[in-house]
């Protein structure tokens, strides 16, 4: 798309936003099941929670969307997860090991531990994600490269380790070292707009949840589906990828994956939706 | 992208005469040879272009994919059995290649 | 408030706009024509019949990349009831050919489902041509979407 269409669709965007600024589009009513496993796909908020109900944005896409969810065969996503499954098993760099080789088997020493991070890394004095633990531990235990941002395998068995935790529901601990304060910063960080439409995350993701923007559904912009699938994309997309979409779809300079800017709006982001399950890998449009 | 992989389901075991349900998926990116790059060269083509089910030799299901159908192909079809044996499953790369793989059904 | 038809029709035709602008500049899409005639091809000059086949497909598509679309026929599955083979044609894609299931009696049953391309708001088409050489057709208009401030 050139320069011109760009301003056109944003013009079409920001009409649709404000022109029809009444429209309803609620999420549904349903419950999402995985292979018959129930997941919590709308809950309590937690305190100090601006909605009431936290939704996952699964309750926001069309049928036919929302059915390549409820079954890890039809989920073109599981062939992400089916790599990484075969990077966790297999060694890699100095130190002659895999991930196997400490971990023993994922789906016994990786259940729920996607559902607690971020968590606070005492070593960096900084909040660490599964992206960047995979590549402590791939330094530090097994003498290997860190894998480049969304490279070499890093969306594949962050998904692998995440989906561990399918239906476990997602509770991060902010007492963890300085957490508290990221989160803090993170808060601000979403409140705040940005970029040349001049919108902050909370101006769709909270103010018009629920509403149209063009042809898309805005959902509370939950994460608990990442690395998801986008039918858009055809394949994986990492959180630290979205939230880059979504800054540069503002027209707004976006910060680089992992920085701090990021690491304290996926802490504060995570928190929003405390309480819903993890429904790695996720399918979205 | 790693190489191709595919996945089949199909029911472990069956009554005599039912019909079961297949489902197949093989990761692939069928490149549809209508992008163009970076440079603006056109991608070649290269898809997936024929997908077969096969029961005992004898053919159960066959497709011819054009570059319409979505990365990742994916297919669901019946079949209906009569006694136990081997499901074979293939699927042609424009490149010649041929991924296959096999199930087995036990039908009382 | 409710969207109304008209609201509807006249966002869809505004985000329309800007999708075909994008797209005439590399690609030429398809006509009806093109598709009327590869259907042609498949049936042997036929003019197909409604009814027997059912296309089933979303009337909104939430991203043209991977529809969902199945096909079924009614037909016994043995002896002369038989389907022979289903085309798939989309009429608004730069190529109208989709796929072509082809069955046999130990299909047992003459459906299928797969995950298809659609460029642009447009008709898929699926054509069943039977054993004795009869055929049939179905046509659902499935509408794509583009997404918001990025597409």
């Amino acid at each position: 798309m050139n320069k011109y269409l760009k301003i056109a669709a944003a013009a079409v965007a920001c009409a649709t936003v404000l022109g029809v600024g009444g429209l309803m589009a609620d999420p549904i009513n349903e419950t999402l099941t995985i292979d018959g496993q129930e997941m919590v796909s709308r809950t309590k908020a937690p305190e100090g929670h601006p909605f009431d109900e936290v939704y996952s944005g699964w309750l926001f896409r069309t049928e036919e969307t929302r059915a390549l969810q409820t079954d890890t065969f039809n989920n073109p996503a599981m062939l992400g997860v089916e790599v990484g499954e075969a990077i966790w098993n297999t060694v890699d760099g100095k130190e002659g090991k895999s991930c196997a080789s400490c971990h023993g088997d994922a789906a016994e020493s990786m259940k729920g531990i996607g559902a607690s991070y971020p968590k606070w890394d005492k070593d960096a004095n900084r909040p660490i994600n599964i992206e960047l633990q995979i590549n402590k531990c791939r330094e530090n235990n097994m003498g290997a490269e860190p894998y480049p941002f969304d490279k070499g395998g890093q969306k594949e068995l962050t998904a692998y380790i995440k989906h561990q935790s399918l239906g476990t529901p997602v509770k991060i601990d902010l007492s963890q070292g300085e957490l508290q304060s990221w989160w803090d910063k993170g808060k601000e960080l979403y409140y705040t707009r940005n970029g040349q439409l001049n919108l902050a995350c909370s101006n769709c993701h909270e103010d018009l949840m629920g509403k149209m923007i063009r042809a898309d559904h805005l959902s509370q912009g939950q994460i608990n589906g990442f690395p998801t699938y986008r039918l858009k994309s055809g394949g994986l997309v990492s959180v630290h990828n979205r939230f880059r979409g979504c800054i540069r779809d503002v027209r707004a300079s976006f910060p680089k994956a992992f920085s701090d800017e990021l690491m304290a709006l996926e802490v504060y982001v995570t928190w929003r939706g405390t309480g819903l399950s993890v429904e790695t890998p996720g399918v979205r449009q | 992208m790693a190489d191709s992989k595919p996945r089949v389901k199909v029911p472990k075991s069956a009554k005599a005469g039912e019909v079961i349900t297949i489902k197949t998926l093989i990761s692939h990116t069928m490149e549809s040879g209508q992008r163009k790059d970076k440079d603006g060269k056109i991608i070649p083509r290269k898809i997936i272009n024929k997908f077969t089910c096969e029961f005992n030799g004898k053919k159960v299901f066959e497709c011819d994919v054009d570059p319409a159908i979505s990365a990742n192909p994916f297919f669901e079809f019946t079949a209906k059995v009569n006694e136990s044996g081997t499901f074979k499953f293939s699927w042609v790369d424009d490149d010649g290649t041929i991924y296959t793989d096999e199930k087995k059904i036990e039908v009382n | 408030m409710q969207l109304t038809r008209r609201q509807t029709l006249g966002l869809a035709g505004g985000a329309a706009a800007v999708v075909v602008t994008g797209f005439q500049v590399t690609t030429a899409f398809a006509s009806a024509e093109d598709a009327t005639k590869l259907i042609m091809e498949f049936t042997g000059g036929k003019e197909p019949a409604s009814g027997k086949i059912t296309l089933t497909a979303p009337e909104i598509a939430e991203n043209g990349n991977t529809v969902p679309i199945s096909v079924s026929v009614e037909s016994a599955m043995s002896g002369d009831d038989l389907v022979d083979s289903v085309m798939l044609v989309a009429d608004g894609n730069p190529n109208p050919a989709v796929a072509t299931f082809h069955f046999t009696e130990m299909s047992g049953t003459a459906a299928a489902t797969t995950r298809m391309r659609l460029a642009k708001t447009q008709n898929v088409i699926a054509v069943a041509k039977m054993k004795d050489g009869s055929v049939f057709s179905d046509t659902k208009l499935v509408k794509v979407t583009i997404g918001g401030c990025g597409g």
